[in-house]
Formats: structure tokens, sequence, C-alpha cells
């Protein structure tokens, strides 16, 4: 199965590539851009019949995906 | 090795490259300096720990996020808990953000470039392992290097820190601090903070890098000769 | 044998052509197999093979009593004193930064390391020289800003410091920018380490990153082809760099080299395995048994052909002797690097290539090493040339030179380039004395007295319009820079940017630049030590400012004493070293202000340069000057502001004690060539004055340091915060405007 993590700026954190972006959009003419916030995504190829593998992406996200300082997460898993 | 100069570590993990610069400013600051690699630490008798700052492993996923489950920062801990000086700077103060020691995080420059120049600190406070030959108040001009240098702490954390002295340094320009003098969009300028009990320090300025009037300041002095007291005195009370 | 019967029109999708062909042919008495048709295609390719450029690289002088290592290896190598050498070489990385600039830049700042590593030397530091088009150009902006954060974001991580450098913009560059990317590494002089292969049945080792897909057809290829309109979609052949991994890969070979392991190095580059191992036994005159089948992927289901020319970055091949396999294996793992044996030294001068038990091809190694076929195209003098040289008898008048001098001073090839090197760590490995920023960077070597000087420069309009006056120009503004710091001239590397050889105009100017270089380092005293050409660069048929630039390292005594080009407290004297001429054809304020670019350019008298060098260079030493700066582009109005920004301090110019019957417009922007605007004490003036008549050089007090405003006569009298900030902004100001 595969996991996809999203990993991004927790809200409220001044995220300046996000910000870099917004206004290049914002000149190219993307008026309706109200905010961009950038993150990076983290593709893991899991082992099938994992029967915990949630609970074993959440943890790998809690120890050093993220730094739950200045970072959230968000996983989605599927069968592959 | 004389019996005046206490041995003091640096760890290096692959990526660090400033590991020769702290090697040499430490021995110019009156340590016996020790080159620590990441994964079989010498166990001898450290009196403190230096981590330089590079791109340890490549600074990929963050920056310190990887070097945070090296072998050597179980021994960083330790030394930690017991009271002895541990000094990131640069990516060695990434490091510790990642591990916990000290409070707060790193994010990428406001500007989002790499900045290398030499700026003002102003010391906060003296209540420290790394003060000792300095005044509150002093400034400072040494150089910094980096292009995640924008610490972040929540407004709470911040506060705690005020509250225990535990912000070490702050961006200044003569002293004054200001948003015009912040070079890289840190909460509150801050450019290096303690833990509560003194004894760790992480700052992004570079102090090896301004030890020899040749390189235009020896402000740096101070801060790693302060360090290598402290290691001989917490060497002196571990050891009673 | 498999992959047999290669056909016809493939050669020529690989760039060779009939001929060619035909040579190879002769050469292997049957037709090539894939592979091997693979290998003579890139080894063959201008930027391997050097087919256009050979037979006039002989012209150089290259000797000199503390060459160590001249042209040939990977970098060329001098003594510098105490046991202690000094590596060094510059390369282009043109053609990957015009289609990725961020890769492209940082993988030029790879290859170029790693050659100096090869030399068994510690990089110390970098200096990059960069020209793109107009900076009013969006393009241009996004290549100039990824370029410069891809040399940073590579020299930065592998702790090198980029220490100097040139950045110039000009339409001429606007389809073709130049990155020409240039190491200097350390080592002791008894450890010099060579890339020739020897001892029959030894293995050889790569180390480093895997091998992928990366740059198939890459550098090699793309460096053999003018740019057309659509090439983006070269993009997939692109190398992308992985800095970490350099660090290991610098850390591992010295600890390898230091350990004694090691027969001989070579780094993989162009044309990736086939001329790394072509070259070593080419080199030591023997040959060599790869297979590719132990070669690590990174990717599955290549075939040996791609596995033979793959560029993929960091990796390094190593001679080794039987007994050392292990030990080497052992601090490769250390550092977290694969080294695997992929063949071994053979009796007989052939390169064969194997597929596990398949033999896939089978070649004379030096076919493809030295016998690559040279060419001696036509050359031609360019129309332009004959119609321009006459005309810049227009005298420039102007009633508002102030204006004109700060237009030009916060113009995009004057303004300072700080927020350029504001973005390299130029300051690690804590050696740098002298910062960017000044003529020429300063090294200090720890645990000795002694420093290097380090600049590269190259007036690419000069070249344009006089060639050969353009090229002995480039070396002698380099001479002039290092000697202003106090050190002095020792060797040079060079990187011959140019268009089309092909077109007899271009090859002219290249004859011609390489003439004028050879002419002024006969005159200096310094060899050509290392080198790259890189021809072909155009786009849409039009070519590039002909583009020699010169790198050169200069060696100082003493490192303590040195100069930079501040000026440093009130009441100190002002004098301009040399005479000033009406000389603005091909200046900076010729093209930036009046739009015109015609000649004559500046004329140069070689024993006038190396004289005045030499003064300067002994008044430095001898500690009488408290500022020096080299007068170039734009001339003294432009060195005056640079020294008042750099020593954050105002000065009073009076030009009428001069003596010399120019406008004001000439005085000011005039490039006459063998100039330096230095100040001393009140006493140590004197002194000065004395020494500069022993040496025969005429010197003029033009002026004294102080106040808060910079004033020449009556025609300037701007504030120094007006100054600085047209000076400290103006690339950014540039940017914006648009």
């Amino acid at each position: 199965m595969n996991a996809k993590v999203v990993v991004s700026l927790k809200d409220g954190i001044l995220d300046p590539e996000g910000q870099a972006v917004a206004s290049a959009l914002g000149r190219m003419g993307f008026d309706e851009v109200k905010d961009v916030r950038i993150g990076k995504v983290i593709e893991i190829e899991l082992e099938d019949g994992i029967a915990d593998a949630e609970v074993r992406v959440k943890q790998m996200c809690e120890q050093i995906l993220s730094n739950p300082v200045i970072e959230k997460f968000h996983i989605q898993t599927e069968q592959s | 090795m004389t019996v005046d100069r206490p041995n003091i570590g640096v760890a290096i993990f692959p990526g660090s490259n400033c590991d020769a610069d702290s090697l040499h400013g430490l021995e110019l600051a009156g340590a016996n300096a020790i080159p620590v690699w990441h994964d079989h630490p010498e166990t001898g008798s450290l009196d403190g720990m230096m981590i330089p700052g590079g791109f340890s492993y490549g600074d990929y996923l963050r920056t310190g996020a990887i070097a945070q489950f090296s072998t050597v920062m179980d021994l960083i801990r330790q030394m930690a808990d017991d009271g002895r000086p541990v000094l990131g700077v640069c990516n060695g103060f990434q490091i510790l953000l990642e591990t916990g020691l000290l409070p707060g995080g790193m994010l990428r420059n406001r500007d989002m470039k790499f900045i290398c120049r030499t700026v003002q600190i102003r010391l906060e406070s003296t209540g420290n392992s790394f003060s000792n030959q300095n005044a509150s108040g002093d400034t400072m001009r040494i150089p910094i290097a980096h292009g995640e240098g924008n610490y972040y702490a929540d407004p709470k954390t911040l506060a705690e820190m005020n509250s225990n002295g535990q912000v070490a340094f702050r961006y200044c320009d003569n002293g004054i601090v200001g948003a015009s003098t912040n070079p890289n969009g840190s909460s509150e300028s801050i450019a290096g903070v303690t833990n509560a009990a003194g004894n760790v320090l992480g700052m992004m300025p570079h102090p090896e890098r301004a030890l020899e009037p040749q390189l235009g300041s020896t402000d740096g002095l101070g801060i790693m000769r302060s360090m290598v007291e402290s290691c001989i005195s917490s060497r002196a009370a571990i050891n009673v | 044998m498999s992959n047999t019967g290669a056909t016809a029109p493939l050669y020529e999708e690989l760039g060779l052509t009939a001929s060619e062909y035909q040579m190879i042919l002769e050469t292997l008495g049957r037709e090539p197999t894939q592979v091997e048709l693979a290998m003579y295609s890139v080894m063959w390719s201008e930027h391997c093979g050097y087919k256009h450029s050979r037979s006039m690289l002989g012209r150089f002088p290259t000797e000199g009593e503390k060459v160590l290592q001249g042209p040939g290896e990977n970098a060329g190598v001098i003594d510098v004193g105490d046991g202690w050498a000094v590596a060094f070489k510059m390369e282009s990385h043109n053609h990957p930064s015009a289609v990725e600039p961020f890769q492209g830049a940082a993988t030029g700042v790879g290859g170029i390391v790693r050659d100096i590593i090869a030399m068994g030397a510690r990089p110390i530091a970098l200096l990059d020289s960069l020209r793109f088009g107009s900076l009013e150009s969006p393009r241009v902006q996004h290549l100039f800003e990824e370029a410069v954060a891809g040399i940073g974001g590579y020299g930065n991580c592998i702790g090198v410091p980029t220490v100097g450098g040139e950045l110039f913009f000009d339409p001429s560059y606007e389809g073709n920018c130049l990155v020409n990317a240039m190491c200097i590494g350390l080592l002791r002089a008894d450890q010099l380490t060579s890339a020739a292969a020897a001892g029959v049945g030894n293995p050889v080792i790569l180390f480093g990153s895997r091998t992928g897909r990366d740059g198939i057809g890459g550098a090699s290829v793309l460096a053999s082809q003018e740019f057309k309109e659509g090439d983006e979609e070269k993009r997939p052949s692109v190398q992308v760099g992985d800095p970490f991994t350099e660090k290991l890969l610098i850390e591992a070979s010295l600890e390898l080299l230091d350990k004694e392991l090691l027969v001989a190095l070579q780094d993989l580059g162009a044309a990736g395995l086939t001329s790394s191992a072509a070259e070593m036994a080419s080199l030591g005159g023997m040959g060599i048994e790869l297979d590719v089948a132990a070669v690590p992927l990174r990717e599955s289901g290549m075939e040996p052909w791609e596995v033979m020319i793959s560029e993929s970055q960091e990796r390094m091949l190593a001679v080794v002797t039987p007994e050392k396999v292990a030990a080497v294996t052992e601090v490769c793992e250390k550092w977290g690097l694969t080294a695997t044996q992929v063949g071994v030294l053979i009796e007989d001068s052939e390169f064969v290539i194997n597929d596990g038990s398949d033999e896939v091809g089978r070649i004379p190694v030096l076919s493809l090493t030295d016998d690559c076929p040279k060419y001696q195209p036509e050359s031609k003098k360019p129309d332009y040339i004959e119609a321009s040289v006459p005309s810049v008898a227009t005298v420039f008048s102007s009633d508002s030179v102030e204006d004109e001098l700060l237009d030009l001073l916060g113009s995009p090839n004057i303004a300072s380039k700080r927020s350029v090197w504001d973005q390299y760590d130029h300051m690690v490995m804590t050696n740098t004395t002298v910062l960017p920023g000044h003529d020429a960077a300063v090294i200090r070597l720890k645990g000795t007295d002694r420093g290097l000087a380090m600049t590269s420069d190259c007036n690419s309009r000069y070249v344009y319009l006089d060639p050969l006056k353009g090229g002995m120009i480039a070396v002698a503004e380099a001479a002039r820079n290092v000697s202003a710091t106090g050190a002095t001239p020792a060797a040079i590397t060079d990187c011959l940017n140019f268009g089309n050889p092909e077109k007899p105009e271009i090859y002219w100017q290249f004859k011609n630049a390489i003439e004028g270089i050879s002419q002024a380092c006969e005159a200096f005293g310094v060899p050509v030590v290392s080198g790259n050409v890189s021809f072909y660069n155009e786009s849409n048929g039009a070519a590039i400012y002909p583009t020699p630039t010169i790198g050169m390292v200069g060696t100082l005594d003493d490192v303590t004493k040195t100069c930079e080009s501040g000026f440093r407290s009130d009441g100190d004297r002002i004098f301009l070293v040399g005479d000033t001429l009406s000389e603005l054809g091909g200046s900076e304020y010729a093209s930036h202000v009046h739009n015109i670019v015609e000649g004559p350019i500046p004329s140069l008298d070689l024993g006038v340069a190396k004289a005045t060098c030499d003064m300067v260079r002994s008044a430095v030493s001898s500690g009488v000057l408290k500022s020096a700066h080299d007068l170039s582009e734009g001339g003294l109005a432009i060195a005056v502001a640079e020294s008042c920004v750099n020593g954050a301090i105002g000065a009073k110019i009076d030009l009428s004690s001069s003596g010399q019957e120019l406008s004001i417009v000439e005085s000011l922007f005039s490039e006459t060539q063998s100039r330096f605007l230095v100040s001393t004490s009140q006493s140590d003036g004197d002194g000065f004055l004395k020494l500069a008549e022993e040496f025969g050089i005429r010197v003029a007090e033009i002026g004294e340091v102080g106040g808060d405003a910079m004033q020449i006569g009556s025609a300037v009298e701007l504030p120094l915060d007006v100054v600085c900030n047209t000076y400290q902004q103006g690339i950014q100001k540039w940017i914006q405007k648009t």
C-alpha cells in the first residue's frame, strides 16, 4: 500500500515561499489568488497487509517527517 | 594536553562543514578540541561539546532533522542533562531545536535567500555558560551564513524564554534592536537562545569566524572563552 | 559481439560527420557497435575533443619555474612555497545553465570542484564569472537569480567559500548566458596526484553516487549545437547536483589519498565513464577493461551505452592495487558512499567494454583521446571591426556629468555585486582575509605567513572590438587586481567562450584573442596552467561577445601586508597612478550612457602595464599605501566612488594639477589602462612618490580623503549616502524597474 503525507507550515506561521508565489501569481494576472501556502509531499511505499499502517505512518510523521513546533501534517493512504 | 585546557568535542556529521573551523577556534579559545564522529562517539572525558555549522545530511527533509537521530546525539543529551556546556552554531542550533534541547523551530529566511555577512548582535542575558566574559548589552560583530535562520517560537514560549533569561542574543545596530536590523525575520530579532539551565546555547552567528584580527573581528572570543571556562568549572562541579 | 550494426543515420544524430564516421570505420576495420559509436560521439564532440581549438592552444606559454603541472591533467598546479602547492582551473557550464540555470550552475561548481580533488587538493575557494543578457528582461532576471542561487546552494553546502567572480550584462548574452566556475585547491607539493593509470591488473574502482540517465547526450552533445527556439524540451537531459554527496566525496577522496590507498584518481565529468576511463588509460599508456554490469545503477534497464556516457554527478574513478581494495571500500563506507570495482587495467592500449560475460565494445584507447579529428577552420576579419575602428573620434561632451556619473554608478555592470556575494558563504574555512567586493579576494594559508590572491576578469566588449588587444587587457586587468592586494601574479587559467568556430569571423576572434592573451602572459611572466574552451555560444545565429575569461592566482609571502580598495582616514593623500588619455572607445560610459559600442579600445603598453603593477605591489608590501584600487570599467570617477563607498568616507578630488589636457568627461570616464587609485597617510605620501619615480611610473597627487561627500573639481559634488545608495542598490533597482 501507499501513503501520501502532506507536511506544511502551521496556520499563522509566516510562509515566505508561499507569499512570494502568491505575489508572483498576482503580478501574472491571477487576481483571484487570496493566499498560497507551500508544503511538501512525501510518498511512502509500504508492505501490503500491515494492519496498523495509518498508526505507523502517523508515528513517522510525529518522529521525523514533520516538526510539530512549526509544521502540521495530513496523511492519505491507499491500497496499491 | 595541559591540565587547564578542557576537552571540548566537535560533533561531526556527514555534511558538517564548519567542523575544522570550530576545532581551530576552540583551540584558539583555550580548549583541547576533539573531533567526535557522529556514529561512534568517543565517550572519553569530554567537558563540553560544540555542534558545528554545515548541512548535516544535506539538510534534506528539514535542517537538522536527520542528524537528531545520530548516535552522538545520545551523548549530547546526556552532557546537556549533566550540566556540561553544549554550543550549537548555525546548523548546530538547528539540530538542537530538532532534538528539543532548545525551544522553538527554524524557518527559511524572510527574503528566501541565503545570507552571508557580518552582523551585530546584542548580548541579552548573562545567566548562562557562554557570557562570563561579557556584560549584558554588549554588542558584538559576528558573521552569519545561513538560508534558514528565521527563528520561530510561539508567543507563550517567547514570554517564558524572556522571563527565564533564555534569549541569549538579538540582532541589532549599535545596540538598537529593530525590524530593519533583523536579517532573517526571526521572532523578536532573536539570534541565539539557551535552555532553561543555561548550559545549552544555540546561535545562528558564527563566533568561530570572529576570533582573529585578520578576519575582521575578535568579538567571538568572549563567547568561546566563556564556554571554555564554564567547561572547567562544570567539570569540577560534576566530579565533586 | 552483441549490439552490432549501427546504421548511418545514427552517427549523424549523435553529431558525427560522415568523414568522422569513415575514420571510425577505418580505425576499427568494421562497423562500430552501439556502445562504441556512443563513446566516439562523446569523445569526438567539441566539448571533449577540442577539435576546433587544439591547434591554437599550443600558442599559450605554459612553462615556468613554479609550474608543477601544466595543461593536460584535471587542473594546473603551481608551487606556492613552504612545501605547499595550489591546483586551479576554470570551466564553463554555459549550455546546461541556459536550459536550467539553477542545476546548470550548481553542477558547474560541482564539476570544477571534482577536477581539483582529482589533483589531490582540498578545494579552498571558488570564483564564478557570470554573463547574462540585458537585466531588464524578465527571462534574464530569472536566469541570473537562479544561477546565483544554484551556485550558492552548491558551494555553501560543500563548505568551500565563494570569494569572487564577475557579473556582466549585455544583450549579446541574451540567448546564451555564460557560467564559468573556477576552483582553487591546496595540497602538499609532494602529494600531487595524477589521473595516469599504472599497474597491469590493478582494479578500477568507481565511487560516489549511483549512475542514472542524467545528461545522456548532455554536456557533450549540447555543447556541440547552437541553441534554437523550443530547446526547453532538452530539460530531461540536464544533470541534477547533490552537493551533500559532493561534500562526502571531497572528504572520502582526501582521506583515501592521505592514507596512500590510490594509484591514480580521476573525476567523472562530461562524457562520464567513457572520458574518465579513456583519459586514465591514455595518460598511463595502457588499456582498460570495464564491465557495465558492475556499475551500481539508480535506474533499471539502462543500456550499456547509457551507462558508458551517463553524466550522473558526484562520481570519481580510482586505480587501486588489489591488496588495498578492502581499505578503499571501508573509507568510502565510512562516508556513506558506494565503491565498486568496475574494471581492471590491461596491457594492450585498448578500451574493452563488457556487459557481464558479453564483450560489447573494443576500441584502441588513443583513437578516443588523441585521434579526434582536428580542424583548422578558415579565419576572416569581421566586417564590423573594419567599420568601427576609425570612428570614435567623437568626443563626448556633457553638461551634467554628475547625473551621468550616478547613472553609470547604479548601472548593472558597475553597481555593487554585494546582493550576489551575500548569497555565497565567502567566509567558511576562516581564511578569507580580503572579502569579495575589492580588486581581488585574499585567502590566508593557515599555519604559514602566506596568502593567495585570486580574481577573474574579462572585458568582453573590448575583445569583441579588438580581440588581440582585448585578450591582452583581460590578462593585464587580472594582474592589476592581484597586484592591488600586494600579491605577485603567479599563473592563470582560462575559460575561452566563443561562438561557432566554423564561422571564419568567430575563428578570427578566437585566434587573435589567444595571441593577445599569450603576449600578455609572456610580458607578465605568468604561464597558463589549465583551461577550457566553450564554442557554439550562439542563439538564433548570433554569437556572444568573444569572452576569454582569465582566472588569475597571485601569491603573497606575508598575508598581513595587503591592501583593500576603500579609503581609510581623514586627511589621507590620494594619488592617481598612470597617465590618462582620451580613451572612451569601447568604454562602459560610451555603452551605457550613449549606447555606443565602437572602438578603438584603450591602448596597452605591456611594459608599462607590468612596471605599474610592480610598483604598486612594492608600495603595498612596504606598507606606504592605505588603499589601492585598480581603474577599469567606468574609469577614474567610478574608482573614486568605489573607494569612497568601500571605506564609508568622502573624498575631495582636484584634477587641475594632473597636467593633462582632457575634457571633464574624458578625465572622469576614460578607460586608459595601467592606472590605479591609491591613498597614503600624510607622512607616507612623499615616500610613495619617490618609489614611483624609482620605477619610472608617473603619479599625480589628485586629492584628499575625508568628509561626507564625493567631490571632483567643480563638476561633481555628491553626498556620500547618495553615492553609497546608488552603488549598493543598483542591481535591485534594475530588477524592480520591470
